[in-house]
This record gives C-alpha cells, sequence and structure tokens, in this order.
C-alpha cells in the first residue's frame, strides 16, 4: 500500500525499535503508524487547520507526560496532538494516548489503538513508557471532560491526581498545553445516554445537527513550558492536589493564549468566554 | 546435583533432562506415561505423582531438587483429574520435599495465570494479582497450583522455592498449547480482535528452567522470550489461514470445520493479550533467549 511520502519519510526518523515486521515491543505497527499518520494529514493540516504554539517546550528525546484540556465529544484533541508531534515536532515524536477502558472492548478499536500505541489508560501503562523514555499523552479530565457540554465550553472540569504521582515518581517533565477549537468542531448539546449505554461508552454526543461528526473549524495546540513538580509521589493527598491545581491553572492560561485572536467562522464567536476574563 | 523433574515426558520436560545430564547433573524422572528411550543418565519412574510409588522415589533416591511439570493442562481432561492432579500432587510433592529435605523446588508454571481482559496491563510484573480464574475458569486449578506452590516460599523456608510463569512455548515439538491453538487447519480469531501473543523458543523455556536450578533462584519469575507479535502476524508467520469469527459463533466453530478446538471460555485468550515482563528472571540469572520471534516461528512452522 502508498502511504503519503511525507509520512513515510517521518517515520524514518520516529526512533521507536522495530522488528523486522514493522511493530515495536508494544505491538506498535509501522504500517499502521504509516496508514493513520496519512488519514490524519489531511484533516490536520486541511480541514482542522491546527496551528501549534510552544512546540519548543516538547523535548526532543526523553520521557515526557503531555497533559491537557478534553473537549468535543470525540476525541479529537487527542489525535490532532498526536499528529501535532509527528508533523511538527523535529524529530518527529510517537505520542502514547491513554484510552478509556471502554473503548478497550469494542472490537477494530481496540487492536487499531494497540497498533497505534494508544493504551488502556492504566498507571502500569503510563510509567512504563515513560521509563522507556517515550511521550504519554492524558487528559486528567478523563471522560468527564470530552463530555462537557457546549455551554461549558472551555471550562475545566475536575482532574484526576494521578497524572502528578507518576510524573513525580518517574522524574518526568510534564508539558501542559491547550486544545483550542474541539468544543466548537463538535457543539454538544446533549447526551444520548440509553444508546450509549447499549455501546458501553460512558455517553454519547448529540450535536445541533445530530451526528457526532466534526465540523471545519480551526483549531490550536498551545504547549506551554515544562513543570518539574517536587517530591517522589509519596506525598499526601492535600500535597499533590496543590500540584495538580498548579498545572490546572498553567493549562487555563494556555487556553487563554489560544483563545486570545482567533478566527471562527459563523455561528462561532470569537470572544474569550467569561470565566476566563 | 539430583534432579528429580516430574512430568519428564512432556516436550519441555525431556529437553530440560538432557540438558541436565549434557551438564553432569544426575535426573530422576517421574511420569504417568513411560519414556521408553530415554538416554542414559536418567532414571525412570513410572508412577503416578498422586500415588504412593511417588513418595518412595522420594524417600529412596533422595533428590537434591525438584521440577515440576506434572500438571495437566489440557481441558479434555475431567475437571476432577485436573484439580486432583494439579492441586493435589502438587500439594504432595511439596509436602514430600520438606519430608525428605530437598534442598530446591522449581514449579514451572504459565503466564496465562494474569488472565486476558480488556484492562490488564500490557507487561505483567511478578506483583500483579493473578485473575485468570476470573475470565477462564478452567484456568482456576492452574492458578491455584501457582499460588500454593509460591506458598512454600514462607512455609518451607529452608528450601528455595521458584516459581516460573512462563509464556507459551513454541518450537519443533509442536507440542504445547500454543502449539495445539495454531495446529488446526485454521486458526480460530475473534472478529475485530488481534491481540498480542508472547512466546518463547521451547530450547530457550528449557534453558530457563535450568537456569532456575543452577543459579538457585527463590521467589515468583516471569519468564519469557522475545517480543510478543500479534496473532495475525504469528498466523501469517506459521502458514496458518487466520479466519476471523464473530464472536457469537466463536464457540459454535472452534473444533469443526478444521478450526482448531479451543474451550468456549478462553476467547478472552484470543482477544486480549497476556504479555508479561521477564526483568527480574533476567537480572537474577543473566538469561538472554538465543531464538528471536522470527527464528521461533520458523522453526514451529518447518518442523
Amino acid at each position: 500500500m502508498a502511504f503519503d511520502k511525507e509520512v513515510e519519510e517521518r517515520l524514518e526518523s520516529i526512533g521507536l525499535p522495530f522488528n523486522r515486521y514493522g511493530l515495536d515491543p508494544y505491538g506498535i505497527s509501522r504500517e499502521h503508524l504509516a496508514w493513520f499518520y496519512s488519514t490524519i494529514k489531511p484533516l490536520y493540516r486541511h480541514y482542522f487547520k491546527v496551528q501549534v504554539e510552544g512546540m519548543e517546550n516538547v523535548p526532543k528525546a526523553g520521557r515526557a507526560l503531555l497533559i491537557g484540556n478534553h473537549s468535543g465529544g470525540i476525541p479529537l484533541d487527542a489525535a490532532m496532538v498526536v499528529a501535532s508531534l509527528f508533523f511538527d515536532h523535529d524529530p518527529p515524536r510517537h505520542a502514547h494516548g491513554m484510552v478509556e477502558y471502554f473503548a478497550q472492548k469494542w472490537p477494530f478499536i481496540s487492536p487499531l489503538f494497540s497498533r497505534l500505541g494508544h493504551v488502556t489508560g492504566l498507571p502500569e501503562h503510563a510509567d512504563r513508557f515513560l521509563r522507556d523514555e517515550r511521550i504519554v499523552l492524558a487528559f486528567p479530565e478523563g471522560a468527564r471532560g470530552t463530555g462537557k457540554l457546549f455551554r461549558d465550553r472551555y471550562r475545566l472540569v475536575r482532574f484526576g491526581t494521578g497524572f502528578a504521582r507518576l510524573a513525580m515518581r518517574t522524574k518526568s517533565p510534564v508539558i501542559p498545553f491547550a486544545f483550542v477549537g474541539g468544543e466548537e468542531a463538535v457543539p454538544t448539546v446533549m447526551h444520548a445516554k440509553r444508546l450509549a449505554k447499549l455501546l458501553g461508552a460512558p455517553y454519547l454526543p448529540i450535536t445541533p445537527y445530530l451526528l457526532p461528526i466534526p465540523l471545519p473549524v480551526p483549531c490550536k495546540v498551545v504547549f506551554g513550558q515544562p513543570i518539574y513538580l517536587e517530591g517522589d509521589g509519596s506525598e499526601p493527598d492535600d500535597v499533590i492536589a496543590l500540584q495538580v491545581a498548579a498545572v490546572r491553572e498553567q493549562i487555563e492560561e494556555l487556553m487563554r493564549v489560544g483563545l486570545t485572536g482567533r478566527d471562527m467562522p459563523f455561528p462561532f464567536s470569537n470572544e474569550m468566554p467569561n470565566h476566563l476574563r | 546435583m539430583k534432579v528429580l523433574i516430574t512430568g519428564i515426558t512432556g516436550a519441555l520436560g525431556k529437553m530440560v533432562a538432557e540438558l541436565l545430564t549434557a551438564r553432569g547433573h544426575s535426573v530422576l524422572g517421574l511420569d504417568r506415561r513411560p519414556w521408553p528411550d530415554a538416554p542414559a543418565g536418567i532414571t525412570m519412574f513410572q508412577a503416578d505423582i498422586r500415588k504412593r510409588p511417588a513418595e518412595e522415589v522420594f524417600r529412596v533416591h533422595r533428590p537434591d531438587v525438584l521440577i515440576h511439570m506434572a500438571t495437566v493442562t489440557h481441558f479434555s481432561a475431567p475437571h476432577e483429574e485436573r484439580y486432583q492432579t494439579n492441586l493435589g500432587g502438587t500439594r504432595r510433592l511439596f509436602d514430600y520435599c520438606e519430608a525428605y529435605g530437598v534442598k530446591q523446588a522449581v514449579f514451572v508454571g504459565r503466564h496465562t495465570v494474569y488472565g486476558a481482559a480488556a484492562d490488564s496491563t500490557l507487561y505483567h510484573t511478578e506483583s500483579d494479582p493473578p485473575l485468570g480464574g476470573s475470565t477462564f475458569p478452567d484456568l482456576a486449578d492452574l492458578v491455584a497450583a501457582d499460588l500454593f506452590a509460591a506458598s512454600a516460599l514462607w512455609r518451607m523456608p529452608k528450601m528455595k522455592t521458584a516459581v516460573l510463569r512462563m509464556v507459551y512455548t513454541l518450537g519443533p515439538s509442536r507440542r504445547g498449547t500454543l502449539a495445539g491453538f495454531l495446529g488446526g487447519k485454521r486458526v480460530p480469531a475473534v472478529l475485530g480482535f488481534d491481540p498480542l501473543f508472547q512466546f518463547i523458543h521451547e530450547h530457550d523455556a528449557a534453558e530457563a528452567v535450568v537456569l532456575a536450578v543452577t543459579k538457585k533462584l527463590r521467589g515468583v519469575f516471569n519468564v519469557a522470550g522475545p517480543h510478543p507479535v500479534p496473532l495475525s502476524v504469528l498466523c501469517r508467520a506459521v502458514g496458518k489461514p487466520h479466519i476471523p469469527i464473530p464472536e457469537s459463533m466463536f464457540g459454535h466453530l472452534t473444533g469443526r470445520f478444521g478450526f482448531s478446538n479451543l474451550p468456549a471460555a478462553a476467547v478472552n485468550h484470543v482477544k486480549y493479550p497476556i504479555v508479561v515482563s521477564a526483568e527480574p528472571f533476567v537480572a537474577a540469572t543473566g538469561f538472554a533467549p538465543r531464538w528471536d520471534e522470527a527464528a521461533t516461528m520458523e522453526s514451529f512452522r518447518w518442523a
């Protein structure tokens, strides 16, 4: 199969230890990566016209934990951040997404995620990838984040604290980022609860045009400066909570940066949401 | 050293026995099945580990080391027999070890004790709970045997006990759980799933067991060979058609139409991976598998 030429070239320098079957120790397949990045490239470049700021904050080598806001009903933000590290970071780096448990039960989706290196969001997995000097992408808001409604856009919900202990234990820098545009791309007005239950998903987004098909709105990823959390991860919850709050604030700040000077198509507004003013 | 091997006539048992005799150890073999052409240096006793003659071997011949491989792993065996042999037999052997002064015991178990599930981790460490029985109830006796063997670590502190959780073995003998699964005309897969399979060449597996003996290992250790590969790649490499079947029909088709046989409850093992990390074993023994994934699959294919 012929894949995008740029993708093939960038895969050469992605730094994953592929064996003769094109597989790395975690079952990531070179062929699947080529297919995925070739498919996502037009979406990344032309459909969402993703702009990236602060890419210099993502290390050229070694472990890092990318932490950002989750949005948009479907994990479009994750796909675009993964694409940004591949297309707009030199050398290209592969980010390992931490996937919700329910998705691993779905046929076709589950093996596809594994071949792309996105594994169940278990602390053991993240720990292993970081110690292996890889990049882990996580959204501490989890499904609470993607499940938020359009009226709550760019409002961070409760952050899980696991990432902070993980970063401290593995001495990994936390790279905060904001993803802007996802909330408008899939404007969720309500959730189909019964159907979601049937599919084993926590929610199913319903948009004004019913299906959760993303709209072609411009998106932006803003990476902030690395944060080195102090401690070894054995601190009590209240100490950790402070560290988490600091990262959360940083992400809010990056959202402000990303939301400034936007040029959104009708009917979306360019105004800063009230709670961020 | 005088080493007693139970289940010696299994493919792995024979290889371990031959490696040990080649290195100058004397080997006693205990098995229900005969090994008529056993090489010189191996003394065979044809007996059931649950029966009295088994104790007589300990009483009279006083082995220094026990390598316990006499577990019933095929699911065609009656439920009761599996429990009696795997648990009852293991219990008796460890009792004899204590009674007759065996200095070291190695229990050869399997990595499937961790179980296959959507939320299980890749690269299990030895501290992960063995949940094999929860997704695949037929495995409960083997999980119990594994944990029971490990209890010797605190019950019999004077004896050095090692529990090995070995990944699937594969090789020219074409025997073993994975070989059986790949042995049919067609390999049944579950539509929409393609889990990683982790295996080790049988010669490397035998070497690992011998290392556990010679390094006087104590504790619970995962044993693995090369990196895992997805089932589809495994089938392609061993030249078997990989046929995805919708999960609802899986149990009805396995064992028929040229599909290899598999208990219906084992479906999780064809949907989700069981992958273990063997770092502590490597650190303790210096074990380095000599067969990579390609060579291992090829050796099975062309045997």
